[in-house]
């Protein structure tokens, strides 16, 4: 018990005294969750909104794959980011293994499956309601669905908030393809794996708890996001509600 | 008068299940065709295939070139924007400016009496309002040929009525021509100069609307017969 509290009771000051390695290692996290969720966004979002739309021979095997996708294991991820950026891989000339770039590219291939199968569900949904009346209008495949997409935008901001939750809360690929090396590719979730592992457990409760309150807020964000969407439009439920963050 | 619309022997298959089985229709400019029959007999498939909406399996549909066309569906449902966005949106599909479709859509709505919603979110409309927005939409963009799938059945009363007389407004001030389907058989006594019976996706009769109406239709059309029988029982 007081192992408990001593740990909990530094946790705390670590994150009230600004503790400089803290804070590096979930501005380091921030920034490459970010940067990983808006590539994985400007491809994911435009992919699915055509896959809600179009209809082609193959489209029911590609969306199982893409499905299949969602439940790829982030060490997976990883393993194939390796592979490809290692010395003797295809992309071994870029020379970015165990860098942030890495990091960025292995997050943003976890999260594109996330965002191109829940834009295709909200955009396939609205083109349920909507796509008669818009192709009784003129508009062909492509104008649908960036028609219908910009018409689910608030479903699509909550598609991004969980896409960057799944980004910041992985550990697998991250640490294969980044190295979690101090103070240049170490992460919140690599940390709290190493420092617990190590048994500085004061540091990665601090980091559990900054994660934490990111997923946490993230939450929030997407309930806030929710209310608002019905007091403006009296809108049904969120297609993505609830889901992985 | 000439033709605007011609369907030959159309026939459409959904997987096993055919809709429509060797249809022919010949629709006059300035006609107003009510389609009835039961729930399933292939009256929403028969306007969807005129209005280029659904492929044919057989036949051939073919439009006059001076035949623009406007649908209107049973459900109106709102995308998520204002009610003057939802008409200019309409338009702009259709080719004209936004600056141009401003003026026309406020026009529009003008004339389904929805000019002080304008600004409001369309989604928060009632049904009937909806129905009439959704009017205001395909009158603004001055089609000479309106279908209309059921446009009043999910609708109250009140509502049904407010909505009819504005198709009845339509219909006066303009030759525009109707394509419509309707289970409302007082509806379609008042707005169909010609009635198709339609029964498992074949055209069982089809009539002027007084004679439809009028003929003992028992020996001839003895299906349309028991369906108008029960409709009016």
């Amino acid at each position: 018990m007081t192992t408990f509290t001593d740990t909990a009771l530094t946790a705390l000051y670590l994150l009230t005294e600004l503790d400089p390695v803290l804070w590096s290692i979930v501005a380091r996290s921030l920034w490459v969750s970010v940067l990983a969720t808006a590539m994985a966004c400007s491809l994911g979002l435009v992919l699915g909104a055509w896959l809600g739309v179009a209809r082609f021979a193959g489209r029911d095997a590609l969306l199982t794959v893409l499905n299949t996708l969602l439940a790829l294991p982030s060490v997976v991820v990883g393993l194939l980011v390796y592979l490809l950026l290692s010395r003797t891989g295809p992309l071994g000339s870029l020379g970015w293994l165990f860098s942030l770039k890495a990091m960025v590219l292995a997050q943003a291939l976890l999260v594109l499956p996330v965002v191109t199968a829940l834009t295709r569900q909200c955009v396939e949904d609205a083109e349920r309601n909507h796509g008669e009346q818009l192709q009784s209008l003129g508009a062909k495949p492509w104008l649908r669905s960036v028609l219908l997409a910009w018409d689910e935008r608030y479903a699509l901001l909550t598609v991004l908030i969980a896409a960057f939750g799944r980004a910041i809360s992985e550990v697998g690929a991250v640490m294969v393809v980044g190295g979690n090396i101090e103070g240049f590719t170490r992460v919140m979730t690599t940390a709290i794996a190493l420092e617990t592992s190590k048994g500085d457990l004061p540091l990665a409760l601090a980091l559990g708890c900054v994660l934490m309150g990111v997923v946490l807020l993230l939450n929030v964000l997407i309930s806030a996001l929710r209310r608002w969407r019905q007091r403006i439009d009296g809108a049904g439920a969120d297609p993505v509600q609830g889901v992985l963050v | 008068m000439s033709v605007i619309l011609s369907l030959q022997d159309v026939s459409v298959q959904f997987d096993t299940h055919l809709a429509l089985h060797g249809v022919n229709l010949q629709m006059q400019a300035g006609e107003r065709v009510a389609l009835v029959g039961a729930n399933g007999s292939g009256k929403s498939t028969l306007l969807r295939v005129a209005h280029g909406l659904l492929q044919v399996s057989r036949g051939s549909v073919v439009v006059a070139p001076e035949a623009h066309q406007a649908m209107v569906f049973q459900r109106p449902h709102m995308l998520r924007t204002s009610v003057l966005s939802f008409v200019m949106w309409g338009l702009w599909l259709q080719g004209t400016s936004w600056r141009d479709a401003h003026g026309r859509a406020m026009q529009a709505l003008e004339r389904v009496a929805l000019q002080d919603m304008a600004h409001r979110s369309a989604r928060t409309l009632s049904g009937g309002q909806q129905q009439r927005l959704a009017l205001a939409r395909a009158w603004a963009l001055r089609p000479n040929v309106v279908m209309l799938d059921e446009p009043t059945s999910s609708l109250d009363p009140h509502a049904k009525r407010e909505v009819e007389r504005l198709l009845s407004e339509w219909v006066a001030a303009s030759k525009v021509s109707l394509l419509f389907s309707s289970h409302n058989l007082g509806q379609v006594k008042r707005l169909a100069t010609r009635v198709i019976y339609l029964e498992a996706g074949r055209v069982l009769a089809d009539l002027p609307v007084q004679e439809f109406f009028n003929r003992p239709l028992g020996d001839s059309h003895p299906e349309a017969f028991l369906f108008l029988k029960g409709e009016l029982g």
